[in-house]
């Protein structure tokens, strides 16, 4: 169908009892030994910026990608759990682990009520339903007492993970990350080839012939929604202890572009995009800051040429080659 | 005097006049988009964008040319219109035989474009703009002082609005061009050139933007920032009104104006979320939107 989001074939040739295709296996494999070895080649930081980012997009692209829902507003689930997990960390004193479980639950929370009132609209206006949300969630950070209003929430301790190992030391912090950073991306690629996974697809190909097989699509539709919000804060609430601070420019909709065109870049529908758009675009933030305003400008052009012409993303551009899904 | 549930009425007035301005731009904005969506089943996420190039060519005819306000009203949304054409012929065309989605991210990054380029060159601290002579008294209503500027702005926008909604409810091209709507290809087999009317309608709304910024220009200072946030909340409108009607989202700009202003009487803290709170209800209430169809 022409109204379709492109997004690149799904379909795994799996046999039965099969788990992993090997060549995702090997990527996940080669993955894992790299991310290994990264924090003592690059600086540690930054690698987990990119960490909490790529779980970020590959979250969002959960919806967009395989539930062919574009939902402007992600930043609110991303940002409101970075607040609430900073909070419950700094003024609560709650150890890392739970204090990131209460970001997760309130961005599950928040992706419920928000998802069950968006999924009522559809196409363009389901973007601008979710976007609207975003601002009330930006609005609210601006004013709610407990946010530091402008300031943020600062110094956010680190803590002790489960008592025993000291999150202040950067490489014990990011083997923590890299450990929540597989276990929400192995999360998502169960989910994508699940049955639930299968029809979210026969959702987003033809909506019409998914509910008249009987599948009840506003429940799955607000289900893989509420997976996705949760999975974002928990991006939100890692990075908050990551960078021990929670500020206004995680609900800010302009994070909610940002992600947008990580997944896009990097390959809507593929299991392995966003991580690369995610990889890209906060390389190109850290090492282009000094320029100021021209890092927005850079992601425009990178958004009108991706949508122009580049719609499949890297990863996409790979997959067709290959001609294996990525 | 008398006084309304505790609350001055020059407080009062005051907020529900300021809320009725806010709405004028509420319903220009919210026209335009649905104009353009109308035809091009576009959201039009560069919107809030020109409507800043409109108050921004309204600052450079002024201070590089000389020209006025009254120019500036006439120039800036046919210049920004200009530019709003090309790029519907050199981008925008393109994405048509796409889902509509790739439409909003186009404009979005086109609207990122716009917004870094005037941030980089004029930064964000905002510019003067000086209300031209004519308008710069005042009337005393005996409740309340109505400064002439922004009376103008409630009357132009009046004027527009009726005037677009005149020229596609009630003329021979209006009626082209909810027929094109409807269904391009019967109308083009008809002998109208309709890629041209789809051009011409992105300018026009463009142009509807761009004059809602010369509007702002002097009650509220140019700065590149200036649609940003005010474009989420004409969004909340669109959905709100539910963009079914022209007229639709004219009331509901204007309304959603009002109801802001008296939110900001009685609770201040809740003046920047009241829309968003109200699209909620609506959404609950009647997904399709106050005077929306539902599709």
């Amino acid at each position: 169908m022409a109204n379709q989001v492109e997004t690149i074939a799904t379909d795994l040739p799996r046999e039965k009892g099969a788990g992993m295709p090997r060549h995702h296996l090997i990527i996940f494999v080669v993955l894992a030994a790299a991310l290994l070895v990264a924090p003592f080649l690059l600086y540690p930081i930054f690698l987990m910026k990119v960490l909490c980012f790529a779980l970020f997009a590959s979250a969002f692209n959960l919806l967009l990608g395989y539930g062919g829902l574009l939902s402007f507003g992600h930043a609110a689930y991303f940002g409101m759990a970075s607040y609430v997990s900073a909070h419950a960390a700094k003024v609560w004193g709650l150890p890392p682990e739970l204090a990131i479980l209460c970001g997760t639950a309130i961005a599950a929370v928040l992706g419920l009520v928000f998802g069950a009132l968006a999924i009522r609209r559809q196409g363009i206006y389901f973007a601008m339903v979710t976007l609207a949300f975003a601002q009330m969630v930006y609005f609210f950070s601006l004013q709610a007492p407990f946010t530091g209003g402008e300031d943020g929430i600062q110094a956010v301790p680190r803590g002790t993970l489960f008592g025993l190992f000291n999150l202040a030391d950067p490489e014990t912090l990011y083997f923590f990350v890299l450990a929540i950073f597989f276990f929400g991306i192995l999360i998502i690629y169960r989910i994508i080839h699940s049955p639930f996974g299968q029809v979210l697809k026969a959702i987003r190909q033809n909506e019409p012939r998914a509910v008249s097989l009987g599948y009840r699509v506003n429940q799955y539709k607000l289900a893989v929604f509420v997976l996705s919000a949760a999975l974002s804060g928990l991006a939100g609430a890692t990075k908050a202890i990551v960078f021990q601070l929670a500020s206004l420019t995680d609900v800010y909709w302009a994070m909610s572009g940002e992600v947008v065109l990580m997944t896009l870049l990097g390959g809507m529908g593929t299991v392995f995009g966003p991580m690369v758009g995610a990889t890209i675009i906060v390389t190109m933030q850290n090492y282009l800051a000094t320029l100021g305003d021209w890092v927005t400008i850079i992601q425009g052009l990178i958004f009108v040429v991706a949508v122009l012409l580049f719609r499949e993303g890297v990863v996409g551009v790979l997959a067709k080659r290959f001609r294996k899904p990525l | 005097m008398f006084e309304l549930i505790g609350i001055p009425p020059q407080a009062l007035f005051g907020q529900l006049l300021l809320g009725l301005i806010n709405g004028a731009f509420y319903a220009v904005l919210s026209l335009g988009l649905a104009v353009i969506f109308g035809l091009l089943n576009i959201i039009n996420f560069t919107h809030g964008a020109q409507y800043m190039l409109g108050a921004f060519v309204a600052w450079m005819l002024l201070n590089y040319l000389g020209l006025g306000y009254w120019w500036a009203l006439l120039l800036a949304p046919v210049i920004v219109g200009i530019t709003g054409v090309i790029l519907e012929r050199t981008l925008i065309r393109r994405l048509y035989h796409l889902d509509h989605l790739y439409g909003l991210l186009l404009t979005f990054g086109l609207a990122l474009i716009f917004t870094g380029v005037f941030k980089q060159l004029y930064g964000v601290s905002g510019l003067p703009y000086r209300a031209p002579e004519l308008l710069s008294g005042g009337y005393n209503l005996g409740f309340m002082y109505l400064p002439n500027s922004r009376a103008f702005v409630i009357l132009a926008s009046v004027v527009v609005c009726f005037g677009t909604w005149f020229m596609i409810e009630k003329t021979k091209l209006g009626a082209y061009l909810r027929a094109a709507t409807e269904n391009p290809t019967l109308v083009s087999a008809f002998g109208i050139n309709v890629p041209l009317l789809i051009t011409l309608t992105y300018g026009f709304g463009v142009g509807l933007a761009a004059f809602a910024g010369v509007l702002a220009a002097p009650i509220y200072s140019v700065n590149p920032i200036m649609g940003e946030n005010l474009i989420i909340v004409v969004f909340a409108v669109v959905v709100i009104g539910g963009m079914g009607s022209i007229l639709g989202s004219i009331l509901t700009g204007f309304g959603l104006g009002l109801v802001e202003g008296l939110t900001r009487v009685f609770y201040p803290e809740g003046s920047a979320v009241v829309v968003f709170v109200i699209m909620a209800l609506v959404l609950l209430v009647k997904p399709a939107g106050l005077f929306g169809r539902e599709i």
